[in-house]
């Protein structure tokens, strides 16, 4: 079963991808989305049975290589978080492909998008499956592959195709470190499979051994190369820039890559491999203080962008800090539950956006936005169940994921966790903040757009459908779950480090902290109501009044200007002059070209020269093996 | 056998001058190739991978035994000798119509540059290796030299340059070598033991000629000149076969012979290694010639090789080995790439190229292919050979795979921006726009490329079957001269604990 679930999409992938034009776009869509369909029906039911109770499993496919002591196999590893990652992945991919056939009804290149789409999930699935951290890799790097294509779609435009390469090198960075985790794990516990590495931390608590010229602790070092990996997949600060751009690809990408799944790769490695930090507490701390800048960082920033994609995008880095510093207080059911509600909601939000852009014929700048809700009232009504979900309004799934990850860090009570817990409280209000920015800027307020030109129309059933099915899982996802993910000790079955007395103290908050999100979350409602709608105007001013803080926030705290000056910039001087300095000034000049100017006058000489090489070669040759002929013979 | 396939191109070679008309000898020699792939493909069927013996020995004496026509092939041979039967075909294939002028001495180099590499890989005599392995590079001058670009003369009188200061010491070292050990028999140089300060220098002398072939920094300069000025199945075969020799030699003679001097060297071979990477592929970043572009990322990728196969332990010599092959079969095709629109716009500068995607859709699927598998990516063949060469580095050195695995960086950096560049963009160029997709012939070099890239990458295991015995001993005698190795230390209380409970 799980061997179908994870193939039929590669299935999907082939047919469209090299029947492509032959097949036609109906025949591509039908393909790739009916196989989807049944990959996630399959997906739930093993979720089901691991609710049930099944336990964890893994199917061996074949031997992939080995060598010396490494063997490393293709294996599909079945456990609850797993199979919790198997229905995020499948169901939003379902969902996404039908949403793409309103979406890209127009496009030419309808096969190839909905191959890519289907090769992202078979990469995706193959990462979530792994046994081995080969194989993770694997889907790592196949998941990184499909976001250059999809982010590239639109190839003809320079802005696409220079943020495909920006977001697979920004990537790359990223790898770098995991594959010197993988390395250090071998040299460490003479295995690459997950489970025995798992299984042999506790006997390794202590290990050193020597990197880069000092002794340092093992399972520490590791431990934060894998999250130096984890850092690039889920854009965490410093290794960020390539989501926002990555919103150049079409928008249903953007809900399943760069919202519900790829992005939360990382998220998942910390989770999988929680044992391993657990063991290492000096990375986890390196994990709260990444998670817990990301989340303030994005937000930050996201309330000053004008394009709604890029709104949603800083939310959705936002958002994966809040997962990484959860994780990194050992609070990994909570990383994972906040995984699962942010999956439908962002998906929510992201394939809104696209319905609301889809109605303005592809304009995404809020600026020439305004009273649409009227125009578009199901996906007005979808964002708001996305924007309400986000913000953490009671009883939908932000409630509960979010709030369990803030009481978890406060619960900790470390020095991280504190931080962790008033800037995780800080960044909540920010995200109600710039959440109701987009919708009322979208919604709300006065048309700024040209009515002769825009004729707002609500999108097709085929994209509304998803929508409704996201929306009942924003809405849903918490309270049905929550128990789950943040509660029972039969839920994990061992698949993360699970503590369910710690979640029990998360109930026994001092009421001020229980009562705070809440707090933050209306505030942030009450100041955007104020800003966009109560007094139209106010934003600017405060834009008048602050114009450094605004600029630097707009401009994304610099990073972009910053690494372009430190880092590609000086990567392209550097290799020009190694060229023409080191290869054609120093050892050519030198060596070949000085050795012609020797023989005789430079150029002129060395085209007599040449003119009887080969002979002199041949001869040499010739020549010498006569001599030792000679003179091994006279010698014997 | 192997002297069958040693002299069947030979003889082919003669035949094609003999017939001396362009048609007929294009199909005598994809003929004569293609045979030789299957005598290659028997040979694979009947190898016994549970050995590092050298096996389909062929001996018969010559000049009263002191130099013997001496055959036979152990994995590491086998694995070589399989990827130049696969490329030749593919070469011949690719310059079906692009080269029109004194087609059949053409052919004829080609195919008597077979017999010569076949001849490297097989041959257990050293003077025979010598003699094969110098005299292999002549048609390659030929190749550049006739049927070149604009400035072949001076490329091929570069290559010239370099292999000859490497050559003469070479022969020197190998002559001493034969006095010393009373023997030519390769295995029998493999298990003799050189007094360790005499290690050195021989080391030295058998270096100077591989790291001009490999080639690495800062021996590299002739082979970007080698590869513009080459025509497309010659850039082929020169990155695919031609440089391998390189790590051949280091893998036959310099590890196994010259162990201690191994051990005590390394740290010069991970220098210019480590140079090699990052030097290399911050150039290739500012090329404007694809073709140069490529021929700076083999050398970075030879620089793999090269780091692997001194990190002295198995994973680094198999993963060293995979890289080999992998990089035969995708820088061969990224030459062939090339040389697809090379025929149709006759120029290789990247900027002149944009938007291919769009008209030659089939070409960009293939281009990408090969590209991810150029920057290692999983499920290509880059990736098994350059993760267990890397792997294998970081047990030896954690410096060096540290700053090897940069290269992975910047090499996703140099050919996704080629890619780009080349491929996406706006097709704005009228005559870029007028150019066709792939013809069958083109399909015909691609679809085998590709199948090769994607076999190895998901399932090597018949590749790196044949790579265990002789990788394992070859292992063995260097662990003799005691190569370092990063340790692990554990607390003495966990250890102990570990060692009671041996079952976690």
């Amino acid at each position: 079963m799980i061997g179908i679930l994870v193939f039929l999409p590669l299935l999907g992938f082939l047919v469209a991808g090299i029947g492509n034009r032959a097949i036609g776009n109906l025949a591509a869509r039908l393909v790739t989305t009916a196989a989807l369909f049944v990959s996630a029906a399959l997906a739930w039911a093993i979720f089901l049975a691991q609710l049930g109770g099944e336990g964890a499993y893994t199917v061996t496919l074949f031997e992939w290589f080995t060598s010396g002591g490494l063997s490393v196999a293709w294996a599909l590893h079945v456990d609850m978080l797993v199979a919790v990652m198997l229905v995020v992945i499948t169901s939003v991919s379902a969902l996404v492909h039908l949403y793409s056939w309103g979406y890209m009804a127009e496009d030419p290149s309808q096969p190839r998008f909905f191959a890519y789409l289907s090769l992202f999930t078979f990469a995706m699935l193959m990462l979530v499956t792994a046994d081995s951290l080969v194989q993770l890799f694997f889907g790592w790097e196949g998941v990184g592959l499909a976001s250059y294509l999809l982010i590239g779609f639109w190839y003809q435009k320079p802005s696409a195709w220079n943020a495909a390469i920006k977001a697979f090198i920004v990537n790359r960075v990223g790898d770098f470190g995991f594959m010197l985790g993988m390395f250090a794990l071998f040299l460490v516990f003479g295995t690459l499979d997950i489970g025995a590495i798992l299984g042999g931390v506790a006997d390794r608590k202590g290990a050193t051994f020597a990197f880069l010229g000092s002794e340092v602790d093992a399972l520490t070092t590791i431990a934060i190369l894998l999250f130096i990996g984890a850092m690039g997949k889920s854009a965490q600060l410093g290794l960020h820039t390539w989501l926002p751009d990555a919103m150049e690809g079409p928008t249903p990408v953007s809900a399943l890559i760069h919202a519900a799944t790829m992005v939360t790769a990382g998220v998942f490695l910390v989770c999988r491999m929680s044992p391993l930090f657990e063991a290492a507490p000096p990375a986890r701390d390196l994990v709260v203080w990444v998670g817990a800048a990301t989340a303030l960082f994005a937000a930050t920033v996201a309330t000053t962008q004008h394009d709604i994609k890029r709104v949603i995008a800083y939310s959705t880095c936002s958002q994966l800090g809040f997962m990484f510093f959860a994780a990194g207080v050992g609070a990994y059911g909570a990383a994972m539950f906040h995984l699962f509600t942010h999956a439908f909601f962002k998906a929510l939000l992201f394939l809104g956006a696209g319905s609301v852009i889809h109605a303005m014929h592809h304009e995404q700048d809020m600026r020439h936005y305004g009273a649409l809700w009227r125009k578009i009232p199901m996906t007005f009504a979808a964002m708001v169940v996305g924007t309400v979900a986000i913000t953490g309004f009671f009883y939908t799934a932000g409630y509960y994921s979010k709030d369990g990850v803030l009481f978890a860090a406060f619960v900790r009570g470390t020095e991280p966790a504190r931080v962790a817990f008033a800037v995780g409280l800080f960044a909540s209000f920010l995200t109600s903040f710039y959440s109701w920015r987009l919708m009322f800027l979208t919604f709300f307020g006065a048309a700024r757009w040209d009515a002769h030109h825009h004729h707002p129309h609500e999108s097709p059933p085929s994209m509304l459908v998803p929508l409704a099915l996201l929306a009942a899982g924003a809405l849903f996802a918490g309270v049905v779950f929550h128990h789950g993910f943040i509660g029972e000790e039969g839920f994990w079955r061992g698949a993360l480090v699970h503590d369910p007395d710690f979640y029990h103290r998360l109930h026994e908050v001092p009421a001020l902290v229980h009562h705070a999100p809440t707090i933050a979350m209306a505030l942030g409602f009450l100041i955007a109501l104020r800003q966009y709608v109560l007094k139209p105007g106010a934003a600017a001013d405060f834009v008048r009044t602050f114009p450094t803080l605004h600029r630097f926030l707009y401009r994304k705290w610099y990073f972009d200007e910053l690494y372009d000056a430190l880092l590609v910039r000086p990567a392209k001087r550097i290799g020009g002059l190694f060229w023409k300095g080191g290869d054609l000034g120093l050892i050519d000049r030198f060596g070949p070209d000085g050795l012609s100017g020797l023989v005789g006058e430079g150029a002129a000489a060395a085209r007599r020269f040449q003119s009887g090489y080969l002979y002199v070669y041949a001869m040499v040759m010739l020549v010498g093996l006569a001599a030792a002929t000679t003179w091994l013979v006279t010698r014997g | 056998m192997l002297s069958a396939m040693i002299l069947l191109p030979v003889a082919a070679a003669l035949l094609v001058l003999w017939l001396d008309d362009a048609g007929r000898a294009r199909l005598v020699a994809l003929a004569t190739t293609l045979v030789l792939l299957a005598m290659g493909l028997v040979l694979w069927a009947g190898f016994d991978s549970t050995t590092a013996a050298f096996q389909f020995t062929e001996r018969h004496e010559l000049f009263g035994g002191l130099f013997s026509w001496h055959l036979g092939i152990d994995g590491i041979s086998l694995v070589l000798i399989l990827l130049s039967v696969f490329l030749m075909p593919l070469c011949v294939l690719a310059g079906w119509d692009s080269i029109r002028e004194r087609v059949p001495e053409y052919l004829a180099a080609f195919l008597l540059m077979e017999a010569l590499m076949i001849g490297v890989f097989a041959a257990m005599d050293i003077l025979l290796f010598y003699l094969f392995f110098e005299a292999g590079l002549i048609p390659m001058y030929l190749i550049i030299g006739i049927w070149g670009g604009k400035r072949r003369i001076y490329a091929s009188y570069k290559f010239f340059l370099y292999t000859l200061l490497g050559s003469v010491l070479m022969l020197l070292a190998i002559l001493w070598m034969i006095r010393e050990a009373g023997t030519t028999d390769i295995p029998a140089l493999m298990a003799f033991d050189f007094p360790a300060e005499a290690q050195t220098w021989l080391w030295l002398a058998f270096f100077a000629s591989f790291a001009v072939k490999m080639p690495m920094w800062p021996v590299h300069t002739w082979l970007p000149d080698a590869h513009v000025e080459a025509p497309t199945a010659g850039s082929m075969i020169l990155a695919g076969v031609l440089l391998k020799m390189g790590g051949y030699g280091f893998i036959r003679f310099s590890l196994p012979m010259f162990p201690e001097a191994s051990v005590e060297l390394m740290w010069l071979v991970f220098a210019l290694s480590m140079v090699a990477v990052v030097y290399t592929s911050l150039v290739a970043l500012a090329q404007a010639d694809m073709k140069k572009l490529i021929a700076y990322s083999s050398v970075a990728h030879m620089a793999f090789v090269t780091g692997g196969l001194f990190a002295l332990n198995t994973q680094g010599i198999e993963g060293a080995m995979v890289v080999m092959v992998s990089h035969g079969l995708v820088s061969a095709a990224l030459f062939f790439c090339v040389g697809v629109i090379y025929d149709r716009l006759h120029t290789r500068e990247i900027d002149r190229y944009g938007g291919l995607t769009a008209n030659m859709p089939r070409y960009a699927v293939f281009f990408l292919l090969f590209t991810m598998a150029s920057i290692a990516l999983p499920g290509t063949s880059g990736f098994v050979g350059e993760f267990l060469a890397l792997l294998g580095m970081f047990r030896t050195s954690s410096w060096l795979a540290v700053v090897m695995a940069t290269g992975v960086i910047l090499g996703a950096g140099y050919m996704l921006w080629l890619y780009g560049r080349v491929a996406f963009g706006a097709l704005d160029k009228d005559d870029v726009a007028a150019m066709p997709d792939l013809k069958p012939r083109e399909w015909a070099v691609m679809l085998p490329l590709a199948a090769g890239v994607l076999a190895i990458g998901v399932y090597p295991a018949p590749l790196l079957a044949p790579l265990k015995q002789p990788v394992a001993s070859l292992v063995a005698r260097l662990e003799r001269a005691g190569p370092p190795a990063v340790e692990v230390s554990r607390p003495a209380a966990v250890a102990a604990r570990a060692r009671a409970e041996p079952a976690s």
